[in-house]
This record gives structure tokens, sequence and C-alpha cells, in this order.
């Protein structure tokens, strides 16, 4: 019955399946909702959609849907200015907008059509309606609606009529279209778990309290245990600012999904290539930890992370004072070899896709220097470099 | 049934009818939204309107799923053995229902809240499956089917912090709590202060969007930080004096603690008053 809804949501990228689907129809079947399109629409809207972020794609595919059907009058009353308010009208809609007036048949028109439709749906819901009654001078303050969402008329939710709900596209900020969500970053990195017991004891450890009843006869001598945490350290190196600005999205997403993954997180920022100093926080970016220091503190046990494009100069890498911030004393690809000296396990994610890595003269050099351990931050990347940093 | 919201809460249409549908359909609830929105009130007044009993079970960091079904106190069992307590041959002695079971258990309909469901660990989710689809469980340890007796109203709300599994998402109605517009927030105020001023009402209600407006803000006042903001500038009539006449180049609306939760927000509209003054000042 709503396979016309189910395929344009697919079309629109809303990820539906049958279940939901025939959530909805036995939603209509129960008789939740009867016989009023916004309800339908909400209704619609809660058994199909599982995510705010796909709100916005829903209304616009519930919009196209329900152009398609031209019986319900609800789909009328969207577009009812008078002559004298029609210029004012004109000038709040968007270009999209307007074109899809221009389609169906220009605005005279559509107020012609309209006219016709109130005085219809006047008649068959006299007396019921309020807005009916004391409507009828100002539009906007009847149908309770101006095309850029705002609501004038007060008698409850009557006036939001059902075509506007979804044309109003409230939702249009939750949808970022993001490829990479926290949890599948989150479920990739679970691999890095090590779990370890450490701390006080809180579980009950029934081998160890068997073991020790057994060996006093019998009388009973319980054992704890502490829980298992996931022990694994990890030390995250951020190339920040510059041409990593386009990255920054999949970089917070990243940042966010290990904080929340791994307690013993440790990070640092850099830009474009790692020198003497590093910095915590990027607002206080002149308080350096010096790079030897950093080396020191954290031991060998520590996963290092390095996220960067790795597009620079090749002299930041191979000169003495190739850096575009500042006077280095020495060139970059030494400390980068410090670094991978140190922790063996390494691994570098670069925001650029594979493909482009050759092109790249510095990409190519950091590659050798750190043993062409760089993944590019996809999931299938982040799956690889963690099998490289577990063992 | 049709849930209206009650005395104290206002619900939205769209709200009441994710309500209606869950309760007909046996489904899950799945409630996110913006934090102070009502999405744990909810469940509670939907308790309350239907008159029924809510469980509630808050969900932590360290929860497992197996603790919302039963737990199985093995170190009680093993210590009454030692003493020769009677009834220790009865497994079922020790064993401890948790809310799930409660739920099920329960000789009427009851409302279970799951709070906070993204606070858990990642595969939280997944383990309570089947127990949701079925409404039933297996126990182990007494060999016995735990089956619910009336499906329970179950309400999940979730503050976004983990994502939640689709297979999960499946089975659960969801429903966005979006943030209220002045009018709702008018209402609201009205449930929550039936003798406010209706002066004190819309300038509050100008500066708290003012405040949300705030370009970069981080944490955006809610619902129920300005319930709490009134309820304050209602006790002081300093305060209240201060908000009257309120000057842009004033930093922070009085009583801000209230509404403000965060130092870098703090800092962020002292710098913007601090813009205000200086424009001010260079136009005269």
């Amino acid at each position: 019955m709503f396979l016309g809804l189910f395929e344009t949501l697919r079309r629109h990228g809303v990820p539906v399946t049958l279940r939901e689907l025939l959530d909805l129809h036995a939603g209509v079947e129960r008789g939740v909702v009867f016989a009023d399109s916004e309800a339908f629409y909400r209704l619609a809207r809660l058994t199909l959609v599982k995510d705010e972020r796909y709100y916005d794609r829903f209304d616009r595919a519930f919009a196209a849907w329900f152009e398609g059907i031209d019986n319900l009058d609800a789909a009328i009353d969207a577009l009812i200015p008078d002559d004298w308010l029609r210029r004012e009208f004109e000038r709040s809609l968007s270009a999209e907008e307007k074109a899809r007036i221009e389609s169906l048949g220009g605005l005279e028109q559509l107020i012609e059509t309209f006219k016709q439709r109130y005085a219809e749906q006047r008649e068959r819901h006299a007396g019921g309606n309020k807005w009916i009654g004391t409507g009828g001078t100002s539009p906007f303050g009847a149908y309770g609606y101006n095309p850029e969402g705002m609501r004038i008329g007060q008698d409850g939710s009557r006036q939001r009529r059902a075509v506007k709900v979804w044309d109003e596209r409230r939702f249009r900020d939750y949808d970022d279209s993001r490829e990479l969500g926290t949890r599948n970053i989150k479920l990739a990195l679970r691999r890095l778990r090590h779990f370890a017991r450490s701390g006080a004891g809180e579980e009950f450890d029934i081998d160890a309290t068997i073991d020790a009843t057994a060996r006093d006869a019998g009388l009973l001598n319980v054992r704890t245990r502490p829980e298992r945490h996931n022990a694994v350290k990890v030390l995250l190196l951020l190339d920040v600012g510059g041409s990593m600005d386009d990255h920054v999205h999949t970089c917070e997403e990243l940042f966010s999904a290990c904080r929340s993954e791994f307690k013993h997180l440790e990070h640092f920022y850099f830009h474009n290539c790692i020198y003497e100093g590093l910095w915590r926080d990027n607002r206080r970016r002149h308080q350096r930890l010096s790079t030897f220091e950093m080396l020191r503190t954290f031991g060998n046990d520590y996963k290092l992370i390095i996220v960067g494009d790795a597009a620079m100069s090749p002299y930041e890498i191979s000169h003495p004072g190739g850096s575009v911030e500042h006077f280095n004393d020495e060139p970059g690809g030494v400390w980068l070899q410090r670094l991978a000296a140190k922790f063996e396990r390494l691994a570098w994610l670069n925001p650029m896709p594979a493909a482009s890595w050759e092109r790249t003269h510095s990409t190519r050099l950091i590659r050798q220097l750190i043993g062409d351990r760089m993944y590019p931050l996809t999931l299938q990347g982040l799956e690889s470099a963690t099998r490289e940093l577990i063992h | 049934m049709a849930f209206q919201g009650t005395d104290t809460y206002v619900a939205s249409d769209a709200l009441r009818l994710a309500v209606d549908a869950a309760v007909a359909l046996e489904r899950p609830l799945l409630i996110k939204g913006e934090p102070g929105t009502g999405k744990t009130l909810l469940a509670e007044e939907l308790a309350s309107a239907l008159g029924s009993r809510l469980i509630t079970w808050h969900i932590k960091s360290t929860t497992k799923a197996q603790q919302g079904l039963y737990e199985y106190d093995a170190v009680s069992r093993l210590r009454d053995s030692q003493l020769g307590i009677e009834g220790v041959n009865e497994v079922g002695n020790y064993i401890k229902p948790g809310k799930l079971w409660e739920a099920f258990e329960s000789d009427e309909r009851a409302v279970l809240l799951i709070d906070e469901i993204d606070k858990a660990d990642i595969e939280f989710p997944n383990d309570l499956l089947q127990e949701l689809d079925r409404m039933e469980f297996y126990v182990y340890e007494i060999d016995r089917t735990v089956r619910a007796r009336h499906r329970p109203i179950i309400v999940i709300t979730s503050n976004n912090e983990k994502e939640l599994p689709d297979a999960f998402l499946r089975r659960c109605f969801f429903h966005y709590i979006d943030f209220p517009d002045r009018e709702t927030l008018q209402q609201i105020v009205a449930v929550h202060f039936p003798d406010i001023e209706s002066r004190l009402v819309a300038q509050a209600l100008d500066v708290f969007f003012d405040i949300r407006d705030v370009p970069g803000i981080k944490k955006k006042p809610s619902t129920s930080e300005l319930v709490d903001w009134l309820k304050l500038l209602m006790a002081d009539e300093l305060a209240r004096e201060a908000l009257y006449d309120r000057d842009p180049a004033k930093a922070l609306p009085p009583l801000a603690g209230a509404l403000i939760k965060n130092e870098q927000d703090t800092g962020l509209l002292e710098r913007l008053a601090f813009m205000v003054r200086r424009q001010q000042s260079a136009r005269r």
C-alpha cells in the first residue's frame, strides 16, 4: 500500500527496511491514525526513521511522494496569499520553492485551485474547526503559516497543516550525510582492546574460590579479582591547521571515538610535520612541550597513532629550517625517525585517499621513514592500522 | 486510550502520537533530544497518566544487560551452605530479579524506563534484542522462562553519546524531541508557574532565545534550565529588576549560573558584550 513511499524513501537515501514498512502498516491497521495526513506523516516518521539525521531526508522524500497524490486536500492549503500579500509572499520564497510553484502551473493558477478547494473544505468542515469560523480576513492568520516557518494563529496544531510540517524541513541541520559514524570507528577501534586486570578486587572469582576453599578443607574462602579494563595505551598526534582544515570533521569523529574507547589516551597537536615541540591545546599552542620530553614521558608500550595528510614541502622533512612556521634546527625527518625508533607500534592515518599518496613527494618520504605504515583514514584503513598496532 | 500530556507535562502532537503508537503496537519507544527537553520525565508522566507502575533502570557505564534480567548471588549461597542455613538447596533463593524481570512479572502493565542507554558499553543494546522482541528470557539456574504477563510499555532514552546498533533500532519506534518553539515554551512555563507575571516570562524568553542563538555556544540552555532560572528569578526581586532594565553591554543576564553551565560559554558571552560596549563607545 505504501510501497511508493517506501521506494521514494530508499531513493532519497533513508535507510528503511521491510520490517519498518510492516510496522507502519500495523499502525495504520490498528487505527493509530485515521484520515489525517499530518498524523500519518508523524506515524510514518516514527516508524520508518530511526535517527534524527535522516529526518530532513525523510521530509524531502515525503514531500516528493505526497505531491504525487493529488486527491488529498491537505496538499492544497500550502500557498494561499491574498493579492495584497503576494509580493511579500513571493519575496519570502526560496529559489527551489519558486521553481516548484512554477512546475505546478504558476502562482496564479495555484491560488485559483486553492480557493476552489478552500470553499469546498469550508463547507465540509463547517463548525468543527475554529479557524474556519474566525479566519478569512487574514490568510496568514487563518492558515497559520508563512513559508519561512513562522506560525501565526493560536488554536493549537490545526493550523500547522501537514504539507507544511514536512516542507518546513526543520531538521535540515541534523542531516550531515556523514560516512563514518562514530559507532563504526569505535567498533573498528575495539580490536585495540587489551584487557588487563588491575586495581581493587571487585569481581567474584569462581575458580580461585573453589581452589582456595578446597585447600582449606571445604571451609569457604571467597576470592575476588579486579574487573577487566581496557589497558591499551594510545598516544595520538594530530596535524592541525592548513591543509588539514578540510578533514576536521573526520578527525573530530576519530578523536571523540578514541576518547570514549581508551582510558589511557594522550594526545598532542603538530602542524604539518613533527619538530622539537608539540602542544596539547590549540588555543595555547605556544605552551609547547618539547618532543624530547614527550619521548621520555611515554613508554614504548604506548601505541602511537599519527593523523595527518603528510602533504607539505619536502624540505620540511629533509632540511633544517624547512618548517613553515619557525626555524627548526633539525629536519622533520630526524624527529620522525626518533619517534619510529622509540614506538614500535606505530601507524599513520592519512585522510587523503590512498590513490593520491604516490603523487605527493612528502607523503612518499614519510612512508619510507615510518616503514610504510600509512593507512587511509577510512574504516578499512583503520582496521588495517589496528591490526598493525595490536601485535 | 490516548496520551494527552498531563497537568505538569506539555507533550507535542508528534510525541503524543509516538506514545500512542508505541503503546498500541507494543514496541519500545526510543526518545532522543537535547538534554533537558524532558525525555526521562516523559516516562514518569506517562506512568502517572496511565496509572501504572514505573520501573526505572538507570544505565551506567558499567551496567551489563544481564543485570536487567537477573543476578545469581553465588557468594551468599556459598556462605549459607557453610553455615548450614535452610533453603540453600533451592537455587531460586539466590536469584535476584532485575528490572526487566520485575516489569515482566508485574500484575498489571508497567512502564519500564531504560534511562540513558547510550551510557553503557557499545554492545549493551545488542544483548537485549531477544528480550525486548519476545518479552521473555530464560533463567539457566532455575531452568525457567520468564515471560511478560503484560507487555510493559518500554521507554528508552538516549543522549547520543554512542550510536546504537541498527538491529536494536529496528525494534524500536524513534522519536526526536525537537526543541520547543516559543509558544510551546510559554505553555510549559505556564504549567510550571501558573501565576507568573507575563512580563517576566516575555523578558526571560527573549534572553533565553538570544542566548540559544549565540553562534558557537557549547551547551545551549534547555527547557529544564529555563524552568530553574525562572524559579530563581521569581524568588529574587533584585534579579528580576535587573532583567527588566537589561543593558546589552552587561555581559550576563542576572543569575546566569542557572542557564549557562560552561565557563567557555560564559567567556563567549562576555566577549560579545565587550564588543557591544566597544561599538557603543565608538558611536559616542
